[in-house]
């Protein structure tokens, strides 16, 4: 292997990684922003021109916060909760394509930190461990309110999961493959998956604002019952890190929505504008596209969160284990009929 | 009619208790109607007011700051006779009335006057009771947009002679504003 792959990869990981830091930092911004905007105030303004430096000060004021720890006998659980939760959400982005690839000093290079075939599988994989996080801290916390939303949170997020990983079975059916760069490259143009599987996507839409805890399935840190849920006994920093990861975790699977459904980093003249423009220039229009999308996910969060009210717990697990699963399975069951329509057909001798 | 139909506000509604349907069961509808409403409220007019650069504004009959007033020549008007203390509910005015001595005739209209005059604005509600009870028009809520200042001690607030009474220049000024018409 030459070393020069390992400079690329570093500084792709290195521009991936701050990327996801200063988008996560920026939507808690534009989370009191948009909950401002739409419930007819302003928002934050006064830290830098029309808030810009608000995150900044927001982080400050954590950092210099008291860091109090609660009597637990756990005190090393109680540190690595928050730190599993950080670096499960920073880990997912390894395998996102932001892009096809760049032609630069006689190389091609690929916009992904690493294009493993099973992609899916790995995200699937931290995702499942995301739950850990939540449930660590919270039980570390030695605190009735902390395990009762970690308790909440292991379940919604496991129960959600199933329903996740079906309603991606069919999308996997359609696409023959696991490998996220494969997936982007089929969907050229407007051959975007949610024209396809429009069903699979209601329900991984629905399932990831249950996997992020977001409202209304923020039932893990509802404050009305459970005060903070799992970071009540979090302060300073390391309530910080449950936030940031929180909203790291909101930016990565919007990319996911986006590149499994919306196509990616694709649009519709992207192959027009590589042979006219050249590679380069096409595919920075593509990460831009790409990050368009991303920032219109982020938005529908948050649209989301201050239009619908928080579920029940019965109601959350109704809905996920008596709907969202049973409508994923009959999903892959006319999926595969569609897919093996000719067969079918042929079978039954037309 | 019967009375259950009658509506007096217009506004009865009868209550139904029908199936929902199969649309109306997935909710999807009902959750597009809501983020349709919400995405509204994003480009509607903002209703905040951004505090010490804006201003809300104020009622014509607005009620400030009291002010102890001065006559043309420069007199305080205030002979101390006590009714705004008497008027005022929340018993915020207190006073002590002194007589004025015969070199003293530049400073006072009338041979009494208040040596010390003290309104607790911790108490005032603005009423304007004290103002309608006045008879020598020496007591005013004026339309100052200044409310009271914060402070950490209770007794700043306890608003003697110095901070009531109308500053001399103010005084001069209504007088040459008074004799220009």
């Amino acid at each position: 292997m030459d070393s020069t792959i390992i400079i690329e990869k570093s500084v792709i990981i290195l521009v991936v990684f701050a990327i996801t830091m200063v988008m996560a930092m920026y939507s808690t911004l534009a989370e009191r922003k948009i909950a401002a905007w739409l419930q007819d105030r302003i928002g934050p303004n006064r830290a830098g021109k029309g808030g810009i430096l608000q995150p900044l000060a927001d982080g400050l004021k954590l950092f210099s916060k008291e860091e109090f720890e609660p009597d637990t006998p756990n005190k090393f659980l109680f540190y690595v909760g928050p730190a599993i939760a950080m670096s499960t959400a920073l880990m997912t982005s390894a395998v996102i394509p932001w892009g096809d690839h760049f032609h630069l000093f006689g190389r091609d290079i690929i916009l992904q930190v690493s294009d493993i075939d099973n992609a899916m599988l790995y995200i699937f994989a931290i995702l499942s461990i995301g739950v850990y996080g939540i449930m660590i801290g919270g039980w570390a916390s030695n605190n009735k309110f902390s395990l009762m939303g970690a308790v909440r949170a292991g379940s919604q997020m496991v129960s959600y999961e199933i329903a996740m990983g079906l309603s991606i079975i069919a999308l996997l059916m359609m696409t023959g493959t696991l490998s996220l760069r494969e997936i982007s490259l089929q969907q050229e143009g407007l051959h975007w998956n949610v024209f396809y599987q429009p069903l699979s996507f209601l329900i991984f839409l629905i399932c990831s604002f249950a996997e992020t805890n977001r409202t209304p399935f923020d039932l893990a840190e509802c404050e009305s019952e459970l005060i903070g849920g799992y970071h009540t006994e979090y302060s300073s920093m390391k309530m910080g890190f449950y936030l940031f990861a929180e909203y790291a975790s909101m930016f990565i699977s919007s990319t996911i929505l986006a590149v499994l459904f919306f196509g990616g980093y694709n649009y519709p003249g992207i192959s027009w504008a590589v042979e006219n423009w050249g590679v380069n220039i096409a595919n920075i229009i593509g990460i831009a596209i790409l990050f368009a999308k991303i920032c219109f996910f982020i938005f529908f969060y948050m649209w989301v969160r201050w239009t619908i009210p928080r579920f029940r717990y019965d109601q959350l697990m109704h809905l996920g284990w008596r709907i969202l699963i049973p409508l994923s399975i009959l999903n892959i069951m006319i999926t595969g009929i569609v897919i093996l329509r000719h067969e079918l057909l042929a079978f039954l001798g037309f | 009619m019967s009375i259950e139909t009658i509506s007096l506000s217009g506004r009865k509604m009868q209550v139904s208790n029908k199936e929902m349907s199969f649309l109306e069961r997935l909710y999807l509808v009902a959750i597009v109607k809501g983020l349709i409403i919400t995405l509204k409220h994003l480009f509607s007019r903002k209703v905040t007011i951004q505090y010490p650069e804006q201003v809300r504004t104020r009622s014509t009959v607005y009620r400030g700051q009291h002010m102890l007033k001065r006559d043309e020549q420069g007199r305080e008007n205030c002979t101390a006779c006590g009714l705004c203390a008497l008027s005022c509910p929340a018993e915020a005015i207190t006073m002590k009335a002194a007589e004025r001595k015969p070199n003293e005739k530049h400073l006072y209209r009338e041979e009494k006057y208040a040596e010390i005059y003290e309104i607790n604005m911790l108490r005032c509600i603005f009423c304007g009771l004290c103002e309608e009870a006045c008879p020598k028009d020496a007591i005013y809520l004026t339309t100052s947009k200044v409310l009271v200042p914060s402070s950490y001690e209770r007794e700043d607030f306890i608003f003697g002679k110095d901070k009531l009474v109308m500053p001399l220049e103010m005084a001069i000024k209504n007088t040459q504003l008074k004799n220009a018409n």
